[in-house]
């Protein structure tokens, strides 16, 4: 097994604007997520969701502190999920059924140090 | 085994097991290492030792047979040597396959799953990017060096080698797995793969750069590969339809220049000089690729390239025919290059004017702007309609976005010919 990072890019003003009911229903998604992972042959290992990239502070070369995400996009990082999954495929697998519907996703292999 | 034979018979020989043996040899040895790069170096070896060892005991009755057990036995040593110890084992997930609808029959007539099918839907993952497909697929599948596949796609040797590099990083890091998908997933990864073959087809059939219209070497791996996969998935109608497409596309390769090497256009070409074999094949593929529904792009376009194949002459062209299966290929695969070659097919079937017009429809296409067959489609409609003036821009347009040499002096002698 090989652990895979689901990292989640959306466009954050389209959760701004989002109605009460659009915001439940993306929950009530990402909790049939979790719950759907392990039929594919996978482990969720962990997750978050992240505030805003307004809420974001950046540090470079370890001093100069600036206001804002690291990089500006327009789809930014949202959230995460990490899997424990057999190969590629099976992460792809469970990487199609994240929702977000505001973006995609990008699946990216954990190096591994030994 | 036949008696001991002379190095040049040898050396044939081994050229032509390593044209038509390589990719099995491979993917029979990724079966033991489970590592690409291990892999590629034990058929290398078993390739060079066949050249010492056929001219000794002379050229086996079943080469592929001998050069697979000469590569995996280098391998098992290397394997056995490596030990447990190795982080790089193992790099390629591989899971027993059950025996699939697309496997070839062993000598008792049992299914046996191929390796060169798990090998080539490697190769052509979507995880991978179609540069890196294309050059996997040459180098893994066909065996050419990191120098020919440089080559082949007109980049520079440390270029391809570090893409190559990337790829196999990737498939093994990733841990792209080693494996034919399964049936529900088949189609679209097939369809990878048919894209890569038709691209390789389509650049050597008209090479974008260079001296020569066609790429010789290019044009036949593709044919090679498409009927290792017809063979590998004989029941699958869009591989049928892209080997249909190919035949009959090359059929008529011969006749595509003149001897001083003028590019000679479908209504100037010798059709008694078309390859017959070829297009008999082509066309009975394409029977069989039409059945499915919807049929695929590939069988659409072979039925268009049927038609033409068929044809006693250029004047008895069925262009209402070909213009029907345009329609058919527009609605069902939308692409601006193919609602040119419409538009094309409507300037034969109802005149130059109403080819013009459906051509300038598409003249605001983005995906157009800088392709070369635009202007020049619409030249030669001027050029027909004796709207000299503007078919002169139109060449000179042409002229500006085409980098091949043949079809460079084609477009000029066309100028010439409208006085400009």
């Amino acid at each position: 097994m090989s652990q895979y990072l689901i990292l989640i890019y959306e466009d954050e003003t389209r959760y701004e604007t989002a109605s009460p009911e659009v915001t439940a229903e993306i929950t009530a998604e990402h909790e049939a997520f979790a719950a759907g992972v392990e039929a594919h042959g996978a482990k969720l290992l962990g997750g978050e969701a992240l505030q805003p990239t307004g809420t974001a502070t950046s540090v470079r070369g370890g001093s100069e502190v600036t206001d804002g995400p690291f990089v500006e996009t327009k789809e930014a990082l949202g959230g995460y999920y990490l899997v424990d999954a057999p190969d590629l495929d099976t992460a792809l697998a469970v990487a199609r059924t994240v929702p977000a519907r505001f973006g995609g996703v990008e699946v990216r292999p954990v190096m591994t140090f030994d | 085994m036949s008696d001991p034979a002379g190095a040049s018979a040898v050396a044939a020989a081994v050229a032509d097991a390593h044209r038509r043996e390589w990719a099995f040899v491979l993917a029979a040895t990724v079966r033991v290492t489970r590592d690409l790069d291990v892999a590629e170096e034990c058929v290398q070896e078993a390739f060079a030792a066949a050249l010492t060892d056929w001219r000794r005991s002379g050229v086996p009755t079943r080469p592929g047979a001998w050069l697979t057990t000469a590569a995996r036995r280098r391998a098992l040593n290397v394997v056995r040597h490596r030990g447990v110890e190795s982080r790089y084992l193992p790099l390629l997930v591989e899971e027993e396959t059950l025996p699939g609808p697309g496997d070839a029959l062993d000598d008792e007539g049992a299914p046996i799953p191929d390796d060169r099918l798990r090998l080539v839907v490697t190769c052509c993952h979507p995880a991978l990017d179609r540069p890196a497909q294309v050059a996997l697929t040459l180098r893994l599948l066909c065996g050419l060096s990191t120098a020919e596949v440089a080559r082949a796609f007109l980049v520079s040797e440390p270029t391809m080698a570090a893409r190559i590099t990337r790829a196999k990083k990737k498939i093994a890091v990733a841990r792209i797995p080693y494996r034919v998908p399964p049936a529900a997933e088949l189609p679209e990864r097939v369809d990878a793969v048919l894209s890569v073959v038709h691209l390789l087809f389509t650049t050597g059939h008209t090479t974008p750069v260079g001296d020569e219209l066609v790429r010789r070497d290019l044009v036949e791996r593709s044919v090679e590969l498409c009927r290792m996969l017809r063979r590998l998935l004989p029941r699958d109608p869009a591989v049928a339809g892209l080997l249909a497409l190919l035949l009959l596309t090359d059929a008529r390769r011969e006749t595509r220049t003149a001897p001083d090497g003028r590019l000679l256009l479908l209504e100037e070409q010798d059709r008694a000089r078309w390859d017959r074999a070829a297009i008999a094949e082509g066309v009975s593929l394409v029977r069989e690729a039409l059945r499915a529904r919807p049929p695929s792009r590939y069988a659409l376009q072979a039925a268009i390239a049927a038609v033409h194949a068929e044809s006693p002459r250029w004047e008895d062209t069925d262009w209402r025919e070909v213009v029907a299966l345009y329609d058919v290929l527009v609605r069902l695969w939308p692409s601006p290059v193919v609602a040119l070659n419409r538009a094309v097919a409507v300037g034969f079937a109802s005149g130059p004017a109403a080819g013009l017009a459906a051509l300038d429809a598409l003249s605001a296409e983005p995906q157009l702007a800088g392709y070369g067959y635009l202007p020049a489609a619409r030249a030669d409609l001027l050029r027909r309609l004796g709207r000299v003036a503007e078919a002169r821009e139109a060449y000179t347009e042409a002229l500006l976005l085409t980098q091949n040499a043949v079809e460079r002096a084609f477009l000029e002698g066309r100028l010439r010919g409208t006085g400009g």
